[in-house]
C-alpha cells in the first residue's frame, strides 16, 4: 500500500501527517535510534495520534507514563492525568474510552492485580483501549524485580494479549495494537505485555520512521457500540433490561455476551498476522527435534542456547509467540511438526506458557513438553541454563 | 448532535413503542425550546424515565424521576451510575447512561467528561454521577473524593438510603450510629459518615445535603449543581432516599419518613463556595434558572 496525496494532506492536532498503519509500519523509511522500552513507547505513542492517557506510577512502568505525559505537554496527546491508582486509573482510562478516546494507559505487577476487576469490564464494555504491561513481580514478599507471573492473571479477562520481545518489537506492536484493536469486527482492549526492566530500562538499537507521521484519528463512530458522547442514539432497553432480571433471556445474553468477546478476540487473527507479519517468529533448524517455545525475553534466551546448539551440531529451532490472546493454535501446531522435545523457557514460577503449550498441543502431537527452565524473582535466564534442561532430557547422541 | 439522536427515521415510526415515540413527540429537551424543564413537567410530558422496576412507593425512584425532569440539558447529558438499587433503573434511561463496576463511578465519569471537553471543546457536555451510599461513602469512597481534588467537572449525586439496599439490608458507612442491620447485628457501633462535610474538605464548590420531600427542592438543587460544575468546579449532591422495605415502612409512608428528616440527619447542609455564589447569581440574572 503506498501513501497516497490524499493522505499526505490530511494533518492530526498536532501538525503530524496522519498516514495508514501499513505505511508507518512497513514504509516510510526509518533511522536509527539507540534507546531504552520506556524510551521507544514515547515514540511509539507520539505517532499515534493518542487521545488520551491516565496514569500512575510503579515500578518499572513509571518511566514510560512520565514519558506519555511528556508528550501531552508536547501537544501530542489529548488529554493527560495521574489517576489516583491502578482501580481507579483502570476505570478512568474506561471512561475515556467509552467517551471515544484512542486511550493508552502502562501498569506493572501489583498495580495490575489492584486494577483486576477492570479488565474484564474493559472487554465487556468492548472498548479498544490499549495497556502496556510491563511485567515485574508480585507481592509477598515485596519485590520490583523483572517477572511475569502477571499475565497469568490476565489470559482470561476477555482482553488481546500479544508480546514484544524487545525494544523495536514493542514500537512496532504498539503501534499495530490501537489499529487492530480498533478494526469494528474486533473493537476490544489490547495489553502489550514486554518483560519489566529486560525490556522497560535496556538501551538498545532501533529502527524508527520520521516523527511527522502519525496513525489516523480513531473513529468511535465505526465502533460496534455507540460512544458515550451524546452524539449518537443511546442503547435503548426501555422495555426489558436484561440486568438482574431471573430469566432464561437475561441468562443467555450474559453467556452469548461473554462469547461474543472471545470472538472478536479471535476475529483479529488475520489482522494480528497482518501487522505483525505471523503470530509466531521461527528461528533455526526447520526439521528440528527439540523446539523451544517462549515469548517475551525468554525468547531472546532462547534464541542464544539455539545458536550454542548449533555449535554443537545439533538441530533446534525457537517458536516465539507474538500473541498470547488470541492464542496462536494453529501456528503453535505446524511450528512444532518436527518436534520431539519441546522446552517452554519461562519468567515466573507457575509456567503458564506451559500450560497453555501443553493444553493447546493435547492428543496433537507426541513432543515431550518440558516446562523449563522456570526462573523467577528477578533472576536472569543464563544460556547455560536452558542448555542444561536440554542435556537432561535429550540424549542428544542419538541424533536429537 | 443534540435531540437529533432522538429523532426517529419516519420509515421506522409504525414499529416504534410508544414510549419512544414519545420521546420524541412529548419529551422536554432544552435544543427543543424547553428552556426551563423542571417538576411541573411530570404532569403531562413525557419522561426521560421509562416505566422502573423498584418497590412501589421507594422514593428512590420519585428522586430520579424529580432529578431528570430538571436536568438543564437532557440532551448534553451523560448519567454514571454504580451497583445498586440505582442500577435497577439505568437501563429506562432514555439518556446516554454507564454502569460499569461498583464505586468506581467517580473515576469513569472523570475520563468521560475529560474525553468530551477534549472531543467537544465548543459543546456543554453535563457528566452526572448518581450512585448509592454504599458505592459513594464505602467502597468508591476514594474515587469520589479524587475526582473532588482533581476538580473534576462533575455533578455527583449520593442517593443516600442509608443501607446496603439491593444486596439485602447490611449496614453501611451512611447508616446511622446504633442502627441494627445485617453484618451489624450489635448496631452500627460509628456515626454515620458526614459525606457532604467531607465533599466541602475535598474541594467541591457547591454540596447539599437534603432529602428528596420536596420535589421543587430537588429540582433547584439539582440544577445549580450542573451550573456551577459546568463553569467552577465539582458538586455534590447528598439525598436521603429511604428504603422503606428496609426500615420497615409501607409503600405510603416513604414521604413521611423524609419530612421527619428533614429535621433530623437530613437538617439543611449548604455550601457554596464564594466563586460558585458569584456564578450562580450571574446564571439567574440570565435566566438560566
Amino acid at each position: 500500500m503506498t501513501m497516497k496525496n490524499t493522505e499526505m494532506e490530511e494533518k492530526n492536532w498536532s501538525g503530524q501527517t496522519m498516514v495508514s498503519t501499513d505505511y508507518i509500519l512497513f514504509e516510510a523509511p526509518r533511522t536509527k535510534h539507540f534507546m531504552t522500552g520506556s524510551e521507544v513507547l514515547k515514540e511509539a505513542m507520539k505517532r499515534c495520534t493518542v487521545d488520551a492517557s491516565v496514569s500512575y506510577p510503579i515500578t518499572p512502568q513509571s518511566e514510560a507514563a512520565h514519558l506519555i505525559g511528556e508528550l501531552w505537554a508536547e501537544g501530542y496527546v489529548g488529554t493527560y492525568f495521574r489517576g489516583e491508582n491502578e482501580f481507579g486509573v483502570m476505570s478512568e482510562v474506561a471512561g475515556c474510552a467509552m467517551a471515544g478516546a484512542r486511550t493508552v494507559t502502562t501498569t506493572s505487577g501489583p498495580g495490575t492485580l489492584r486494577a483486576m476487576e477492570n479488565f474484564p469490564m474493559w472487554s465487556g464494555t468492548r472498548i479498544p483501549c490499549q495497556l502496556i504491561l510491563m511485567a515485574r513481580g508480585i507481592n509477598s514478599p515485596l519485590t520490583i524485580q523483572p517477572d511475569n507471573l502477571e499475565v497469568s492473571f490476565l489470559l482470561e479477562t476477555g482482553c488481546m494479549i500479544w508480546y514484544a520481545e524487545n525494544v523495536q518489537e514493542l514500537f512496532d506492536m504498539s503501534i499495530a495494537a490501537f489499529t487492530v484493536a480498533e478494526m469494528p469486527d474486533v473493537h476490544v482492549p489490547i495489553i502489550t505485555a514486554v518483560d519489566g526492566f529486560f525490556v522497560s530500562h535496556t538501551r538498545e538499537s532501533v529502527m524508527l520512521p520520521d516523527d511527522n507521521i502519525a496513525l489516523k484519528r480513531y473513529d468511535p463512530y465505526a465502533a460496534p457500540l455507540p460512544p458515550i458522547d451524546s452524539e449518537m442514539p443511546p442503547g435503548r432497553f426501555l422495555r426489558d433490561p436484561f440486568v438482574m432480571k431471573s430469566n432464561y433471556i437475561s441468562y443467555a445474553t450474559h453467556a452469548s455476551w461473554q462469547w461474543e468477546v472471545r470472538s472478536a478476540v479471535e476475529r483479529s487473527v488475520p489482522y494480528a498476522k497482518h501487522y505483525l507479519e505471523g503470530l509466531v517468529h521461527i528461528t533455526g533448524d526447520e526439521d528440528a527435534e527439540i523446539v523451544f517455545v517462549a515469548c517475551g525475553t525468554a525468547s531472546h534466551q532462547a534464541k542464544e542456547a539455539n545458536r550454542e546448539l548449533t555449535k554443537m551440531g545439533i538441530k533446534s529451532k525457537v517458536v516465539k509467540l507474538r500473541t498470547i490472546r488470541p492464542f496462536p493454535h494453529k501456528e503453535l501446531l505446524e511450528a512444532t511438526k518436527s518436534a520431539k522435545h519441546i522446552f517452554v523457557p519461562e519468567f515466573n514460577v507457575v509456567g503458564w506458557l506451559d500450560k497453555e503449550v501443553t493444553q493447546s498441543l493435547y492428543s496433537k502431537s507426541e513432543a515431550k513438553i518440558v516446562g523449563r527452565p522456570r526462573v523467577a524473582g528477578g533472576m536472569s535466564m543464563p544460556v547455560e541454563a536452558i542448555l542444561r534442561e536440554v542435556f537432561e532430557n535429550v540424549d542428544v547422541k542419538k541424533g536429537a | 448532535m443534540s435531540v437529533d439522536i432522538y429523532k426517529i427515521n419516519p420509515e421506522f415510526r409504525d414499529i416504534m413503542p410508544q414510549e419512544i415515540l414519545d420521546l420524541e413527540d412529548n419529551a422536554t429537551w432544552q435544543s427543543e425550546g424547553y428552556e426551563k424543564r423542571g417538576i411541573n413537567d411530570l404532569t403531562d410530558k413525557k419522561e426521560i424515565l421509562e416505566e422502573h422496576s423498584l418497590c412501589a412507593g421507594c422514593p428512590e425512584a420519585a428522586a430520579l424521576r424529580y432529578i431528570l425532569a430538571a436536568l438543564p440539558t437532557p440532551e448534553e447529558t451523560i448519567i454514571v451510575n454504580s451497583t445498586g438499587c440505582t442500577s435497577l433503573m439505568f437501563p429506562h434511561i432514555a439518556l446516554h447512561t454507564v454502569h460499569s463496576l461498583f464505586g468506581n463511578q467517580n473515576a469513569v465519569a472523570s475520563g468521560i467528561k475529560r474525553t468530551l471537553a477534549w472531543r467537544f471543546p465548543d459543546k456543554t457536555k453535563d457528566v452526572v454521577v448518581l450512585a448509592g451510599d454504599g458505592a459513594t461513602v464505602d467502597i468508591g469512597l476514594d474515587y469520589t473524593l479524587q475526582s473532588f481534588f482533581r476538580q473534576e467537572r462533575i455533578t455527583t449525586i449520593c442517593f443516600d438510603n442509608e443501607v446496603y439496599a439491593n444486596t439485602g439490608g447490611q449496614e453501611s458507612g451512611s447508616t446511622a450510629k446504633g442502627q441494627v442491620f445485617k453484618m451489624a447485628p450489635k448496631g452500627k457501633v460509628f456515626d454515620k459518615v458526614p459525606m457532604w462535610e467531607l465533599a466541602v474538605t475535598s474541594g467541591v464548590a457547591y454540596s447539599v445535603k437534603l432529602t428528596a420531600s420536596a420535589p421543587k427542592k430537588v429540582a433547584k438543587v439539582l440544577k445549580e449543581a450542573i451550573l456551577v460544575a459546568r463553569e467552577i468546579g465539582p458538586t455534590y449532591i447528598h439525598l436521603y432516599t429511604p428504603c422503606i422495605l428496609e426500615i420497615g415502612l409501607a409503600a405510603n409512608e416513604g414521604l413521611w419518613e423524609m419530612k421527619e428528616q428533614d429535621k433530623d440527619r437530613f437538617v439543611d447542609f449548604k455550601y457554596v463556595s464564594p466563586e460558585a455564589e458569584a456564578h450562580l447569581k450571574q446564571c439567574k440574572k440570565e435566566g438560566l434558572y
